[in-house]
Order: C-alpha cells, then structure tokens, then sequence
C-alpha cells in the first residue's frame, strides 16, 4: 500500500507538471474565456478522467481490492449548500491565484516566495476550516441538537 | 471575444499529463481503495494531526510521492512557468480561500473533477461546474474590469 501511493503520488504529481497544470498562467488562460483562451486544462481533465473511468468504475462495484485494501469511497449522498458553497469559495481562490492543492505540492521544489505563501496560506485555511467545523459541532451540541454529529474522521 | 490561444496550447503534453494522473488515480482506486483527491488527503492528513492522531500513513506516502516528483522535476528542468503575480496580499488571500473552501466543498479538481466524475457522481459535476464557473468569473471580473492584478 504505501509503495502503491507512494508511486502513484509521483506519477501524479508529474502528471501536474508535464501537463503545465504547475503554471498559474496556463491555468487562469483556460479560465480566462474573455482573454486569449487556452483549452489545456480541460484536455487535462478530459483525458484523466477518461483514463480513471475504467478502473473507477470497477472499484465501484467491489469491495475490497486485489491486494485486499477495504474500498471505502465516500458516500455522502445529495448536492448540499455545504459542496456549493465550498466549490463556489474554491473557484474564487482558484480563479485569483490560478493555483490548487495538488499543483501546490508538485511545484514546491522551485522553491519560490509565491509558491510558498500560497501553501502555507492554503494549510492555514484548511487549518481554518478545522477549528471552524469543530466549534460548529460544539456549539451545536451545547444547544442540544442532537441532528448535529461530533467531528468525525472522513471516511476516505 | 473569444479567441483560442492556438500559440500556447499544448494538446501533447496536457494528454499525456492528463493520461498519467488518470492513472494515478484509477490505480489508486482500483488497487489502493482510496480517492486521490488532493484536498482530501492532505486535508485529511491535516485533520488527523490536528486531533493528534497518527495521520494515515498512506496519505503519507501518497503526499511524499508528489512532493519528491516535484524535486525529481528541477533536477532537469525548471517547474513550468514561474508566472507567478507580485501582488503578496492576493496570493495569501487565495490560498486561504482555497484551503477553506476545497474543505467545505469536500474536493478540489482532482478529487471531484477526476475522481468524482469518472465515478459519475453527481455532487462531483455539480461541485465542478460550480468552481470552474466561478474561476470563470473571478478571471473576468480580476482581468477585464478591474483592470488585472
């Protein structure tokens, strides 16, 4: 297992970087549909996507896989405010700095000031949403409703 | 008006990076039972040290092997294009957002927009829709009415 992700984390995070999804300025030209328009991101995804569809949907239907691991993929069911709201919030980080979280972690060894402070800020508001989410589901419980879970480990 | 950038875009090299994270992923599901979705791991990972628990130690693994093919990369060549802006208080604000929301949003563009749609689920294509249209329109409102940053 840990040699698989390990594998696969470099492959991916090469995948990042010869695919240019590294570079801010190739990512903000696709989302700039006004400006001079640059499709690679969405060939990026197409083809991801088109190579994952295979074995996701394999793993879909089973439960455990070949070397034994328990597939366990998240089952949260229903678009809710909360997947809006957080992809809406994304978008707008996204679209500011033309940076995600994995392009964050493959670019790192350029070792630049920006990469930097865009990856400390994104943990401090990753750090954010944690101490958010628990003080939520604290107060939650002090006022007694019990609809409100405790802060559970994801299920990923 | 709407112009494609014939001159910077790279068919070849975004097939075959697409190519190669689809196959991070898919072996990662098929094999490994996990989601690659970015934010999820490293966020995951966050939240377990936070509770002062062990993190996973495959999100581990999987996180160390992104951040050692960025390393591997500068020994040959530069990390693509170093365009990034000036503007310290603009990059700091993004990250923040971006660390908050693909939190709330349970994903980012790996795991909704690779994982979740190769999966066909339907909060991934509603959760992609939505961060690719606000992008959108962040891009525009940034560059063609205030002017750029």
């Amino acid at each position: 297992m840990k040699t698989l992700a390990f594998l696969c984390g470099v492959i991916f995070g090469l995948g990042l970087l010869i695919s240019g999804m590294t570079d801010p300025a190739k990512v903000i030209a696709f989302l700039d549909i006004a400006g001079a328009w640059d499709p690679s991101l969405i060939l990026v995804m197409i083809t991801a996507v088109l190579v994952a569809l295979v074995p996701m949907q394999i793993a879909q239907r089973r439960d455990r896989t070949v070397i034994g691991e328990k597939i366990a993929f998240p089952i949260t069911r229903g678009i809710t405010g909360k997947l809006i709201l957080g992809s809406a919030i994304f978008g707008v980080g996204w679209g500011m700095t033309g940076l995600c979280p994995g392009p964050s972690l493959a670019s790192l060894a350029g070792l630049t000031w920006q990469e930097w402070l865009f990856f400390c800020s994104m943990v401090a508001g990753m750090v954010g949403f944690e101490v958010w989410q628990r003080a939520s589901s604290t107060r939650a419980q002090r006022q007694g409703n019990p609809a409100v879970p405790t802060a559970t480990p994801r299920k990923i | 008006m709407f112009s494609i950038d014939w001159a910077h875009f790279t068919p070849g090299s975004a097939a075959l990076g697409g190519a190669m994270i689809g196959a991070s992923a898919g072996a990662m599901a098929l094999i490994g039972g996990k989601i690659a979705g970015i934010s999820g791991i490293f966020g995951g990972a966050l939240s377990e040290a936070m509770q002062g628990k062990r993190p996973l130690p495959w999100r581990l693994w999987f996180l160390g092997g992104l951040v050692c093919a960025s390393f591997l990369w500068v020994l040959f060549r530069p990390v693509p294009g170093a365009h990034y802006g000036e503007s310290w208080p603009l990059i700091a604000a993004g990250g923040l957002i971006v660390g908050f929301g693909t939190r709330l949003g349970s994903g980012c563009a790996s795991g909704h927009g690779v994982c979740g749609l190769a999966r066909f689920s339907p909060r991934s294509m509603a959760a992609v829709t939505t961060f690719i249209g606000m992008g959108m329109v962040t891009t525009f409102v940034m560059r063609h009415l205030l002017g750029g940053a």
